[in-house]
């Protein structure tokens, strides 16, 4: 119990403090109460009655939106879906010491390969088009991994630098295939994917009101699998003896580039099934554009402390803040991107414990100092 | 034990250029296959070449496409064959660059075949936009040259775009927007430094978290506050200078000499910096640091103070690269305007092998294979722009892979210093 709390003591400070600052923003970016912190002297009830107001007002709809009803437990697991699995995608990198920032593109890959099987089989029974489409979405996710884990293991080229590059490509190889005749709807000139068939759909758990569906069920299995495979399988002791010193890894006898490239192979994968998930749950067709996880998946990786049962309570955190945001932005006109502003800070603070540290001033033995995972651009 | 070291070493670096050699021989032949071939019998191409306000008048350069082609594609045959007979040792780089040149050159030929382009046009939107990569890869370079990876270049830009327009608006004074923007880029390189530095964060992770905060932030600021008061999104954009005399010389003039503040600005920049890096004790300095750390703390460097104001400096001329998008480019801000320029300016960065004139000539590279994306619709190219949109991305990490020569970062990029 002791060592649970230990853990989690400083993803708890660092929302605390991230929820404070958002606070903040939100206070000093609102004209009204600006105006009223200027009066501050003759009238300083006013300003912050007025301030109280806003950040609860805030913060209020936030709850409300992310857990206060059926629909908002709903919209709250919808968004943590693709979270969770892009979040262990960058998990298990790190794992393994390498980097992940390719998210984006590897959902994408995953995302074109779910949808082009969606629609494109047409006649096939549920039962096996459904499967069918994700292992696409989770095969053409790890083939996108698999190029640089592959140039990292064969020549040392940074993942970092690679996975970035292949992001923007797999934009633009998107941007294309929805120009093509194979993917464009019919009647369409705009970039619009044909629309996946009904037995590729994943079915909806709670009817058709609400928005949740069984890509939840997966998202769990992937975790609970992913905890096995990292912390009960020799293969996972592998990517972690790799991830923590990859010299010592040789010579124990372990391939390290092997490693490297089985680990971005899975990563990529698990990020494909984010963007699969995404296309046959909720959105059915493929547009232009990133889907955005990629990055709130580093964050997830960075709260949940690389351990998959941290990534999924980090996922359905973050699944709250922005259901709750879209509730937030409606009832008190507060920009939703208030809630990147709330993730940025939050990693700030858990890669940074010791800003955290001082901010509550907690003694320096009972907060665990984040490992190092990058060496260096060269290898 | 050493000489055989260096002995490997000699037979890698000899495989490398023998492997260069082959590969522009191999460029050699696809250039005079697609483009000489390709265009036989299709006449021939007309490149404009005027600017506007010019001592004289250039007449139109008509060159016959297929004849073009071929001769290209041959120089670049016989360029590799030098490299493989007996190398260019130093000057590899610039070989490089007139391989590359005659490609792109046999290409617009070839595309222009049996209509005209206006090549001058094509020069200038390369030019331009080029500027805000060159500056972002110079941001990134001064940084990474002393041993701290910049990813932030991104957010940087960003921050500084919004900033600059703010400042802009609200002084009514461009070159006020443009100091707003500097501040605001540099504001950024000190979390930056102090995140990296001062609480050894790893420096991919506190650049990430820079880029989400400035786009969080400066989405969260237009949506509360540009939206309300448009006043302060429209400061209007810097209009061209003259330098006298200078710009009235044909297609130079106009080109080089005839343009705003920020294309000065860039060129003064990369001279600038690349003098100060190989030059100066303080080049010397930063290299130092970026090399071995410990060496040079071991000869009085004060590692840390040089990383500091290095990181910040680079976020300054990121700053600047961010607002000559707003100031220089569009005169508005919208949201997550950069749209991933930040990261081309980091390819460019790293095609460049971390050198100021290596990272210009990337970013050129780089901007016209942008501005032809905008052409390609009235050429005659059967090419979709999506493929020269990645082109970029491509190329950086065929570079990285070490595929088309080697780019080595500074040895003690991305590692904190600790001192003993």
């Amino acid at each position: 119990m002791k060592a649970a709390a230990k853990t989690l003591l400083v993803p708890v400070l660092a929302l605390i403090a991230a929820l404070l600052v958002g606070a903040i923003v939100i206070v000093f970016t609102d004209p009204e109460t600006l105006r009223a912190w200027a009066s501050f002297g003759r009238n300083p009830g006013r300003a912050l009655s007025l301030s109280w107001g806003l950040v609860s007002g805030a913060y209020g709809a936030l709850f409300v939106g992310s857990l206060g009803s059926t629909r908002a437990v709903s919209e709250t697991i919808v968004t943590a879906t693709p979270l969770i699995f892009a979040g262990l995608s960058v998990a298990l990198a790190f794992r393994a010491g390498l980097f992940n920032i390719g998210g984006e593109g590897q959902i994408l890959a995953g995302a074109v390969g779910a949808a082009y099987i969606g629609f494109a089989f047409r006649e096939l029974p549920m039962i096996v088009h459904l499967p069918f489409a994700l292992i696409g979405g989770f095969t053409l996710g790890a083939a996108w991994g698999f190029i640089p884990g592959f140039l990292k293991a064969r020549t040392g080229a940074h993942e970092v630098i690679t996975t970035i590059m292949l992001n923007f490509i797999a934009l633009s190889i998107v941007n294309f295939l929805l120009k093509t005749q194979t993917f464009l709807r019919p009647n369409r000139s705009d970039p619009i994917s044909k629309i996946v068939s009904e037995s590729a759909e994943l079915p909806q758990l709670l009817g058709n009101q609400y928005r949740v569906h069984a890509g939840i069920i997966l998202a769990l299995l992937a975790a609970w699998g992913l905890w096995w495979l990292l912390f009960r399988s020799t293969l996972g002791f592998e990517f972690r003896s790799v991830g923590t010193n990859p010299n010592a890894a040789k010579y124990a006898g372990m391939s390290v580039g092997a490693t490297y490239v089985i680990v971005m192979m899975m990563a990529g994968g698990l990020a494909g099934l984010a963007g699969a998930t995404q296309i046959l749950g909720i959105r059915k067709y493929m547009t232009p554009g990133f889907f955005g996880f990629g990055f709130d998946a580093i964050a997830l990786a960075l709260l949940g402390r690389s351990h998959p049962a941290g990534v999924v309570g980090a996922a359905f955190l973050f699944g709250a803040l922005r259901a709750g945001a879209l509730r937030m932005q409606a009832d008190t006109s507060i920009p939703i991107d208030i809630i990147v502003v709330i993730q940025a800070l939050v990693i700030v603070f858990i890669a940074a414990p010791t800003l955290v540290r001082a901010l509550f001033r907690i003694k320096a033995e009972r907060v665990a100092e984040p490992e190092t995972f990058t060496k260096s651009w060269a290898s | 034990m050493s000489t055989i070291a260096v002995g490997a070493a000699g037979g890698r670096s000899e495989a490398r250029a023998r492997a260069t050699g082959v590969a522009f021989i191999a460029l050699g032949v696809l250039i005079a296959w697609l483009f000489g071939a390709g265009s036989a019998g299709d006449g021939s191409a007309a490149f404009g070449l005027n600017g506007t306000d010019q001592f004289a008048e250039l007449p139109t350069l008509t060159l016959p496409a297929s004849g073009t082609g071929y001769l290209l594609g041959f120089i670049a045959m016989f360029l590799g064959g030098i490299q493989l007979a007996r190398g260019f040792e130093g000057r590899t780089l610039l070989v490089l660059g007139v391989v590359v040149g005659c490609f792109v050159f046999a290409f617009l030929t070839w595309a222009a075949r049996g209509s005209s382009l206006n090549l001058f046009g094509m020069l200038q939107s390369t030019l331009l936009r080029s500027i805000p990569l060159t500056l972002g890869a110079l941001s990134g370079l001064l940084c990474e040259r002393c041993g701290v990876i910049n990813i932030a270049i991104e957010g940087m830009m960003l921050t500084a775009a919004f900033m600059g327009v703010i400042v802009g608006s609200a002084t009514e004074n461009l070159t006020m927007g443009i100091v707003g923007g500097a501040g605001a880029g540099a504001l950024l390189g000190g979390a930056l430094a102090l995140l990296a530095i001062r609480y050894r964060v790893d420096q991919i992770v506190a650049g990430t978290v820079l880029n989400i905060f400035a786009l969080g932030m400066t989405s969260y600021l237009t949506a509360r506050i540009l939206v309300d008061y448009p006043d302060l999104n429209s400061p209007g954009t810097f209009s061209p200078v003259s330098i006298p005399l200078l710009s009235k010389i044909p297609l130079l003039g106009p080109l080089l000499f005839r343009n705003n503040i920020f294309v000065f600005i860039t060129f003064a920049l990369v001279a600038l910096v690349w003098v100060g890096l190989f030059r100066t004790r303080w080049g010397l300095r930063v290299r130092a640091v970026g090399e071995h750390p410990k060496a040079a703390d071991t000869v009085g460097i004060n590692v840390l103070r040089v990383r500091y104001r290095n990181v910040i400096l680079g976020g300054a001329v990121a700053g600047i690269a961010g607002a000559y998008l707003t100031l220089g480019s569009v005169g508005r801000f919208d949201q997550n305007m950069t749209a991933g320029k930040g990261f081309i300016a980091l390819a460019a960065m790293i095609f460049g092998r971390w050198n100021p004139i290596g990272a210009f000539g990337a970013a050129l590279v780089f901007g016209f294979a942008d501005s032809l994306q905008n052409k390609l619709a009235i050429l005659n190219v059967p090419i979709p722009s999506e493929f020269l949109a990645m082109a970029p991305y491509l190329a950086t990490i065929l570079v990285v892979a070490g595929v088309v020569g080697r780019a080595r970062p500074p040895a003690a990029d991305g590692q904190p210093y600790v001192k003993e």
